[in-house]
C-alpha cells in the first residue's frame, strides 16, 4: 500500500512538473477521489498546480452532482465541466439511442472537444490495469497523437521508472497514476486514509429494476421503463459509477469501508461486470481507446 | 476473489501494510507456454472473476488453440491482433493476490523483435520466471531472455520446465536441463537460481504438487513466490540517499525538496550532503503526504526542509554524509538499444538520469555483445534489439552508482532530441578516469578581446543542402565578398576537410555523423579565434546541425538552406556523383540511398533555381550585416 501510494505521489509529481498546462480527470468515482488525495499529498503544501475537469453527459447519479458541488471547497481545486452541446440539444440519450453511440458523442467527443478548447497537454486519469485487458497493455504515461488517438502497437518502452515526458507540438500525453493498484487496493486504501466518497457505494435500500443480470437504479423522472415494468426497492450498491442508466448495481449489505473491503475481496466477478459499455461490441474498450475514450 | 485461500482469518486484510508486494516478470520462448502459465496461476489461486471465465469461454471457442479446453493465453493477450494472432506482442501487467502477497506480473513477448519490451518487463522485476520447453531443454531464446535478465539486475530467477506432461513426467529430462542451464549460468552475474518442474496445461507443481512428480521435493511456483525475498532487504541498512524531483516553494516561507527514498532512512536532525554541489546540511523537519513525520524510510515519498538555505534543485542528490555516490561526466555503460534508427557515436540524444536531464554523446563503441553467446563483436553503432558497452560523455555530470549496486542512481534512458521517442536504456558500470583529470584551462585572452582586435564579429554561417545544389559555389562567392571588406574569414569545405582531418571517415551514418561533429568542433574554435566561419557541408541530419548549433552562442550561428530539387542536382552533375551512384557503383549517396532531412527553419532558405549567386551572396551578407 506505501509502495502503491509512493509510485502514485512520485508519477503525478513527475508529469506535472513537465507539462505545459495539465489537468486531472475527474469523473466523481471512487478511483479519481483516491487520485485526487494523492496529487494533494504529492504536492503538499502546495496547492495542486493543476485543475481538475468533469466530462459531464447529464446522466450521471444526483448523488454525484450533490457531491460533485462540495469537491472544489474540500479540496480547494479549481472544477470545470464540460458537456457535449451538441449532443445537449440533440437530446442524445442513453435511451432512445444504442449505448455504443451515446458514449461516442457524450463521453468521447465531449471530452476531445474539452482537451482542444484548453490545450492541455498533460491529462491525468485514474484508469487500473486490473479494469479491463486492453488496458493491461497500457503505459503509465501513454501518448496520444493529433486527435487523441492510441496506437498500442507503438508505444514508449517504459523502463525502470524514468518516465519520458516530452512530447512533440500537438501530442499529448495521458497519465494513469493507479496503473498498478487493483479494486482491493483502492478501498484498502479508501479505508486506510478515510477518504468520503459518494453515498452511492454504500448499501441501501433504493428504487431498481431488473435489467439482463443487473439491478438498474431509477434515478429521476427521465426513467424509461419497459412495458409492465416497475421499481422494487432493493438494498444494492454500486461497484463502480459512471451514467446512472447503463451502471449496473448488485445486491448487498456492506454499509462501512470495512465491509465492503471484505466484499470486494470474496467479489466474484469483477466490477466491469456492471459496465455495459464494455461488451457492447468485441474488443469494445480497445476500440474506444483507439477513438480516444479515456 | 481468492475467498478460498484466506479461509476464515483474512490476516492483513485492512492492515494494509502487512501485506508485501512482488514483482515478477516471465518470459521464455514463444510456444513455451507463458501465457498459459499465467493463467493456470490466476486461475488457481482464485483470482479470476466469473464474468472474466465466462468471456474466456467464448473467446477460447472463437480463438482458442486448445480445442475444446479453455485457452489459458486468451486472458492475458489482451490486444485484438494478439488474440487472432495467437501470439503476445507487448508486455501485459497483471495483478494477483494471496493471503501471503501481492503480486504484480509482467508478461512479457518471447519473439526475437520484442526483446526491448522484455527488458521494460524485467526492468522493475524482483524476479524472474524464464519458461523452457521441457522437450526442447535450453534454446537460444532462452540464453537470449536469461542474459536480459541478468542485465537488467533481477536477482532471483526460476526456470519453470513446463510441459513435463508431454515427456511422460521423466525426471532424467528434468535434471539435464538442470545440469545444463547451471552450467550456462555460471557466465552470467545470477545469483539465485531455482528450478522448477511443471505442466502449465495440466496444472502439476503450479499451485499444487499433483500426483505425477512425487520425485520433486521443492516447492510448487506459487509457494516459492509467496516465499522468496521481497524487493532489497538490506535497502534500509544502506547509507540515506533522495534523487530532488521537485522544489516545493508555494510561498516565501517554505522551501523543501520533495522525491522518492532510493535507499535508508531520513531523520529529523541527520546531516547530509547535497551532490553535486557537496554542501553539507541538516535534515530540519520532514513531511510525508498532509503531515510531519520524525523519519521516512526506502521507498517513501517524502518533502524535506533542509537546515539551511542551501541551494538544491531538480536532479541533484541529498545523501547521507558515508554515501558513497560518486559524480562524473564520462562513463562506461552497458547499453540496450531500443529504437529502429540505430544508436550512432557523435549524436547528440537527451539523456534523463533519475531526475537530471541533459544531453549526452556515445564517445565509442567499445563492443557488442552477442545476445546469445555474450561474444564481444565489432560495432559501429548498435541497431534495434542489440546489446553493447559504450563509452558515454554528459554535457553535465551525474551523480551516480553502479547499476550493480544501485539501479536508481545506474539506469539512464536515451531520448531522442527531435521526436522525443524512447531510444534505449542504459547502465552505468563506472566513470572513466580522463574525465576527472581533464581541468580546462582559463585564458586571459577571450573571443571577444580577439573580435576586437579583428575588428569584426565571429560567426559561423553553415551552408546545408544536396551534392550540386550549390552550396561550395557560393561559399567560394561569399568568402570573396567579405574578404574584400576586410572580414577575416576561413572556408571549411566538406570535400576538402575529408582529405585531411576526416581521411579516416566513409560515408555510413555513424562517419556523416562523426565527420560533422568534427567540423562543428573546429568551426567553434575558429569562431573563438574571431574568424567568420563559412562550412559547406551536406549536413544531412536535422540532429547533427542542431549539435553544431548549441555550440555556439545565440545569433553566432547562422543556419542557410541551400535548397536545389534532386532533379536539378541530378542534371547538374559536376562532379559526375549521381551518375555514378545511380549506376550502383556508390553507396550511401545522400538523397539516392541515404536520406536528406530537409531543414525545418533554417536562417536563410536559398532558391538556387530562382536566384543567381550574386543574390545568393547578397542574402547572406543583408543577415549579416542587419
Amino acid at each position: 500500500m506505501d509502495y502503491l501510494e509512493a509510485e502514485a505521489i512520485d508519477i503525478i509529481r513527475e508529469a506535472a512538473l513537465n507539462a505545459i498546462k495539465p489537468v486531472m480527470l475527474y469523473s466523481i468515482g471512487k478511483d479519481s477521489t483516491v487520485m485526487l488525495h494523492l496529487a494533494k499529498k504529492a504536492f503538499h503544501p502546495a496547492p495542486l498546480p493543476f485543475s481538475l475537469l468533469h466530462v459531464d453527459t447529464t446522466w450521471k447519479f444526483r448523488d454525484m452532482y450533490a457531491y460533485r458541488s462540495r469537491i472544489a471547497e474540500t479540496y480547494g481545486v479549481e472544477l470545470l465541466v464540460h458537456t457535449n452541446e451538441e449532443g445537449r440539444k440533440a437530446n442524445i440519450n442513453p435511451f432512445d439511442y444504442g449505448s455504443s453511440y451515446y458514449i461516442d458523442v457524450m463521453k468521447t467527443q465531449a471530452l476531445r472537444q474539452a482537451l482542444d478548447q484548453h490545450g492541455f497537454d498533460v491529462i491525468f486519469g485514474g484508469a487500473r490495469r486490473d479494469e479491463e485487458r486492453s488496458r493491461a497493455k497500457e503505459r503509465i504515461f501513454s501518448f496520444r497523437s493529433h486527435g487523441h488517438r492510441w496506437d498500442p502497437k507503438s508505444q514508449r518502452p517504459e523502463i525502470w521508472a524514468l518516465y519520458n515526458t516530452r512530447i512533440r507540438q500537438g501530442e499529448t500525453i495521458r497519465v494513469f497514476p493507479l496503473s498498478n493498484w487493483t479494486e482491493l487496493d483502492i478501498w484498502r486504501y479508501i479505508h486506510r486514509e478515510n477518504i468520503p466518497i459518494v453515498p452511492l457505494y454504500f448499501a441501501e435500500e433504493r428504487p431498481v429494476v431488473r435489467r439482463g443480470d443487473t439491478w438498474i437504479m431509477v434515478d429521476d423522472g427521465r426513467f424509461r421503463f419497459e412495458p409492465g415494468e416497475k421499481p422494487q426497492r432493493k438494498k444494492i450498491r454500486f461497484r463502480t459509477l459512471g451514467c446512472y442508466p447503463l451502471t449496473g448495481a448488485v445486491e448487498s449489505s456492506a454499509s462501512t469501508l470495512a465491509e465492503i473491503v471484505h466484499e470486494t475481496f470474496q467479489a466474484s466477478s469483477s466490477e466491469r461486470e456492471g459496465r455495459l459499455i464494455d461488451t457492447d461490441q468485441p474488443s469494445s474498450m480497445e476500440k474506444k481507446k483507439v477513438e480516444g475514450y479515456f | 476473489m481468492a475467498a478460498e485461500l484466506f479461509t476464515n482469518s483474512k490476516p492483513g486484510l485492512l492492515d494494509a501494510e502487512l501485506t508485501q508486494t512482488l514483482r515478477f516478470c516471465t518470459c521464455g520462448s514463444v510456444d513455451d507456454g507463458k501465457s498459459t502459465l499465467i493463467g493456470r496461476l490466476l486461475h488457481e489461486s482464485k483470482n479470476i472473476f466469473d464474468d472474466q471465465w465466462r468471456a474466456l469461454e467464448i473467446d477460447s471457442r472463437r480463438f482458442g488453440t486448445q480445442g475444446d479446453r479453455i485457452d489459458y493465453a486468451l486472458l492475458v493477450d489482451g490486444l485484438q491482433a494478439e488474440r487472432e494472432q495467437g501470439i503476445t506482442i507487448d508486455v501485459a501487467y497483471r495483478f494477483f493476490s494471496t493471503a501471503k502477497r501481492r503480486f504484480i506480473v509482467a508478461d512479457t513477448p518471447g519473439h526475437e523483435q520484442y526483446t526491448r519490451n522484455m527488458a521494460t518487463g524485467a526492468s522493475t522485476a524482483d524476479l524472474a520466471i524464464v519458461l523452457v520447453d521441457a522437450r526442447k531443454g535450453i534454446l537460444t531464446q532462452t540464453r537470449r531472455h536469461s542474459r536480459i535478465v541478468s542485465m537488467m539486475g533481477v536477482r532471483d530467477v526460476v526456470v519453470a520446465v513446463n510441459k513435463m506432461d508431454l515427456i511422460g513426467y521423466s525426471e532424467k529430462v528434468f535434471r539435464e536441463i538442470e545440469q545444463d542451464y547451471r552450467h550456462f549460468a555460471t557466465s552470467l552475474n545470477l545469483p539465485r537460481i531455482t528450478l522448477i518442474p511443471l505442466s502449465a496445461l495440466e496444472g502439476d507443481n503450479v499451485v499444487e504438487a499433483g500426483l505425477h512428480m512425487s520425485w520433486y521435493k521443492g516447492k510448487t511456483l506459487l509457494d516459492h513466490l509467496e516465499s522468496v525475498d521481497v524487493g532489497d532487504p538490506d535497502a534500509e541498512e544502506r547509507p540515506f540517499c533522495m534523487p530532488v524531483q521537485w522544489v516545493n516553494r508555494p510561498n516565501q516561507d517554505f522551501r523543501g525538496v520533495a522525491g522518492g527514498i532510493a535507499g535508508g532512512v531520513a531523520r529529523v536532525g541527520d546531516s547530509v550532503r547535497i551532490l553535486p554541489s557537496r554542501i553539507q546540511t541538516s535534515v530540519r523537519q520532514i513531511i510525508s503526504g498532509l503531515s510531519y513525520t520524525a523519519d521516512a524510510r526506502t521507498g517513501d515519498s517524502v518533502t524535506l526542509v533542509l537546515g539551511d538555505e542551501v541551494d538544491a534543485s531538480r536532479g541533484n542528490v541529498i545523501v547521507d554524509l558515508q554515501h558513497s555516490a560518486q559524480v562524473a561526466d564520462q562513463f562506461e555503460a552497458q547499453v540496450l538499444w531500443m529504437s529502429p534508427h540505430p544508436l550512432v557515436p557523435g549524436r547528440s540524444y537527451l539523456i534523463k538520469h533519475h531526475r537530471k536531464e541533459t544531453t549526452g554523446t556515445v564517445t565509442s563503441i567499445r563492443w557488442r555483445t552477442d545476445v546469445n553467446d555474450g561474444a564481444r563483436l565489432a560495432a559501429k553503432d548498435l541497431k534495434l534489439n542489440e546489446m553493447g558497452v559504450v563509452n558515454i560523455a554528459t554535457a553535465e555530470p551525474l551523480v551516480f552508482l553502479p547499476y550493480t549496486e544501485d539501479r536508481t542512481l545506474g539506469g539512464f534512458i536515451f531520448i531522442d532530441r527531435l521526436n522525443c521517442e524512447t531510444l534505449g536504456a542504459g547502465m552505468i558500470d563506472f566513470a572513466l578516469r580522463r574525465a576527472s583529470n581533464l581541468h580546462p584551462q582559463v585564458l586571459d585572452i577571450d573571443k571577444s578581446l580577439r573580435a576586437r582586435l579583428l575588428g569584426q564579429r565571429p560567426r559561423c554561417i553553415w551552408l546545408t543542402g544536396l551534392s550540386g545544389s550549390g552550396k561550395s559555389t557560393i561559399a567560394n562567392a561569399l568568402e570573396k565578398s567579405l574578404h574584400q571588406r576586410g572580414v577575416a574569414t576561413y572556408v571549411l569545405d566538406g570535400d576538402n576537410v575529408r582529405g585531411g582531418l576526416n581521411r579516416d571517415l566513409g560515408f555510413t551514418e555513424a562517419d556523416r555523423v562523426e565527420n560533422i561533429r568534427r567540423v562543428s568542433e573546429v568551426a567553434r574554435l575558429m569562431v573563438d579565434a574571431g574568424l567568420v566561419v563559412i562550412v559547406s557541408l551536406i549536413s544531412p541530419y536535422t540532429a547533427e546541425r542542431r549539435m553544431a548549433r548549441d555550440l555556439f552562442v545565440e545569433g553566432e550561428f547562422i543556419e542557410v538552406f541551400v535548397d536545389a530539387p534532386l532533379e536539378v542536382c541530378e542534371q547538374r552533375d559536376l562532379k559526375g556523383l549521381y551518375a555514378k551512384a545511380r549506376a550502383g557503383n556508390l553507396v550511401n549517396f545522400t538523397g539516392i540511398d541515404s536520406p536528406y532531412e530537409i531543414p525545418g527553419s533554417p536562417d536563410i532558405h536559398l532558391r538556387t533555381t530562382e536566384l543567381d549567386i550574386p543574390g545568393c551572396v547578397n542574402l547572406i551578407l543583408l543577415a549579416l550585416y542587419r
